[in-house]
């Protein structure tokens, strides 16, 4: 065991990469296997989510990375090194492991709970408690509150904190988290999602990350490998590819009749091509307001403040005059933001029961407008004209899979 | 055994008769006896004067008793405790080990001891013997249950983490299994004090030795008897003692 490559190095590492070259695993006794021939590749520092219905293999494909399960055939490579080539024991301690149950050790304080691995890589006391202070931060935690805690003491959430920061204690290239949020309240699942997704901008480490809700692995993988029963690899692609270009019937299915909303959850307002629209001050000439009016998206001028923010859209009788009469103007609400998350800007235009909002800078002024159909065209430019329709695919996959 | 020692005044048969009544008639003490102590101890009675003045005869039976059941619970559990690694190694000898030990703990006690004689002769060993014996189902079965509450994704997450079996038993099933396995010793421990107040039957001493002179004495019987129910006592508050300290963990997820 000693003499196994990175003994006391792991923690060392930044990221590694991950790949699956080929693997299987077949239990004696059933006639499907629990996966069949998965090959994928996760470079350093990437999220690669497991996802599939339960019994799909998904956390099994995960167990084999630590050889918690031995596969039957094929090969793990870590930075290019095969699992089998180290002991079993020595891998685990240089590979992050935090499941849905967290398995917090509840005889054991926190700072001991995720001091575990540092003590069995020899590091010395004081290493070790500065380490635990330092990743209780980094998770939320206040040291001197919770270091000494046992975990029967802590809320859900705070337990699935300190399973995170033990994960993470020796800094191990590789990370593998098994539904890690799984049995958390909806509400503390998002604010444990973002606060991983925070963290992880730091740390940047490889994951795989098991889940069975494709929300979930929508908003937290850079890749998602789409796993169906018997173990095999549906899809294996970035989110919005998935969403836009679902390879089969069973990954349209799986990822739900809503994927064209889901595909709205991963755009930022900023990410697309917003409608130009003519700006108008109190005041101005109508002609030079009906010079804009040729020149942009939408013809119906908007009224905003010294500042460039949105006070209303102008009526006709507005511009009756020679010059801008503020008076004859609709609510300029909904106003979004250039960060809001598209879908939920389309949700606040679908409210208002409006087709346009203006959509505001970080300043609060006006960079151009939203409207319905910025949003159909987006969807209709991420999936261009060869887009395949239902019929089509269901025709593919039964040819595919005659028997499902 | 003797029968009239029902009817005659109670003596400690292990001192002479003659010298016993000598040695204790001070002039002082005659007269106690003459207004309330005679008469108590001639019907058997409660009688505290006899026990304060005769109080040394327990001593020696008191501490074999404590050696007795030290000696016993310990190698039981020492025998107990290595079986139960055994079986939660080895699965398939947990039945064929649970089997022997609940036949061990079936065997009726006083059978036992004169069973064992013939080979172990009459003394401590045989009485150390049986009392062992019954000791290992009890140890045995609780150092499995608590073993096996351990939870499935503490041992996982261990495991995940890269602790070896020895080092996942040793640092987390065996301190989880702590609760169980302390209240195992307990159990055996009061059992055992029980038991080896029959160890005399194997000539094993202890306090059985004394009840069985004076049965039908109340004075005698309340004392023996007190005493072992005190030994029990204070073992079994020694043992929750230990557990406290033990599990501080436990204290906070009651409270």
């Amino acid at each position: 065991m000693a003499d196994a490559p990175g003994e006391g190095q792991g923690e060392e590492h930044v990221a590694a990469d991950l790949e699956f070259r080929g693997v299987s695993k077949h239990y004696p006794g059933q006639d499907e296997p629990a996966i069949e021939d998965l090959s994928l590749t996760v470079s350093a520092g990437e999220i690669c989510v497991l996802v599939g219905p339960s019994g799909c293999g998904k956390t099994t494909a995960m167990r084999l990375v630590n050889r918690m399960i031995e596969p039957s055939g094929g090969d793990i490579l870590i930075d290019g090194v095969s699992v089998k080539d180290r002991s079993p024991s020595e891998l685990r301690r240089h590979i992050g492991y935090a499941i849905q149950q967290v398995g917090l050790f509840p005889h054991a304080s926190v700072a001991e709970n995720i001091g575990t691995v540092p003590r069995l890589l020899g590091w010395d006391k004081q290493r070790i408690s500065k380490r635990v202070d330092e990743l209780l931060e980094l998770v939320s935690l206040d040291p001197s509150q919770t270091r000494d805690r046992f975990p029967a003491q802590l809320s859900g959430g705070q337990r699935q904190r300190v399973g995170v920061a033990r994960a993470l204690a020796v800094d191990p290239p590789l990370l593998l988290m098994d539904e890690p949020f799984g049995a958390i309240d909806p509400i503390n699942r998002e604010r444990l999602q973002n606060e991983f997704l925070r963290l992880q901008g730091q740390i940047r480490k490889t994951v795989v990350f098991v889940t069975h809700d494709i929300d979930e692995a929508i908003k937290m993988g850079d890749r998602i490998a789409v796993l169906k029963k018997g173990g095999k690899l549906a899809q294996y692609a970035e989110p919005a590819e998935l969403l836009t270009y679902p390879a089969d019937k069973f990954v349209e299915d799986f990822v739900g009749s809503d994927r064209a909303l889901k595909r709205l959850a991963l755009q930022r307002v900023r990410d697309i091509d917003l409608w130009t629209v003519p700006t108008v001050r109190a005041g101005e000439s109508t002609s030079e307001v009906q010079r804009k009016l040729a020149d942009t998206d939408i013809d119906i001028p908007l009224l905003v403040d010294e500042r460039g923010a949105p006070l209303g859209w102008l009526s006709a009788r507005a511009l009756s005059g020679e010059r801008v009469q503020p008076d004859f103007r609709s609510d300029a609400a909904p106003v979004v933001d250039l960060d809001d998350v598209l879908r939920d800007a389309l949700s606040n235009l679908l409210a208002h029961a409006t087709q346009y909002a203006p959509v505001v800078d970080d300043q609060g002024a006006v960079a151009g407008v939203l409207s319905m159909e910025v949003v159909a065209r987006f969807l209709k430019s991420a999936s261009p004209g060869d887009a395949r329709t239902g019929p089509e695919l269901a025709a593919e996959e039964s040819a595919l899979e005659p028997h499902e | 055994m003797p029968g009239p020692v029902r009817s005659s005044r109670p003596r400690n048969r292990r001192s002479s008769r003659t010298s016993e009544t000598d040695v204790t008639t001070p002039s002082a003490q005659v007269e106690l006896r003459e207004r309330t102590g005679e008469d108590c101890i001639s019907n058997n009675g409660f009688c505290p004067e006899w026990i304060v003045e005769n109080f040394d005869r327990y001593v020696d039976p008191f501490f074999e008793h404590i050696f007795l059941t030290v000696v016993s619970v310990g190698i039981g559990f020492a025998i107990a405790f290595s079986l139960a690694l055994l079986a939660h190694r080895l699965r398939w000898t947990f039945r064929p080990i649970s089997g022997v030990t609940q036949v061990l703990y079936t065997v009726p006690s006083i059978a036992a001891f004169f069973l064992l004689q013939p080979y172990t002769g009459r003394g401590n060993l045989t009485a150390i013997v049986a009392l062992v014996a019954y000791t290992l189902f009890i140890l045995f079965a609780n150092i499995m249950t608590g073993l096996d509450n351990v939870s499935r994704d503490v041992k996982d997450a261990g495991r995940g983490m890269g602790l070896t079996d020895r080092q996942l038993l040793w640092r987390v099933e065996l301190p989880l299994a702590l609760p169980e396995i302390l209240a195992g010793l307990r159990i055996a421990t009061t059992t055992t004090i029980g038991l080896a107040t029959l160890a005399f039957f194997a000539g094993g001493g202890g306090l059985g030795a004394l009840i069985e002179q004076q049965l039908f004495f109340k004075s005698n019987v309340v004392v023996a008897g007190g005493l072992a129910v005190l030994l029990a006592a204070v073992f079994d508050l020694l043992i929750l003692g230990l557990q406290r300290i033990a599990m501080p963990w436990r204290r906070v997820a009651l409270a």
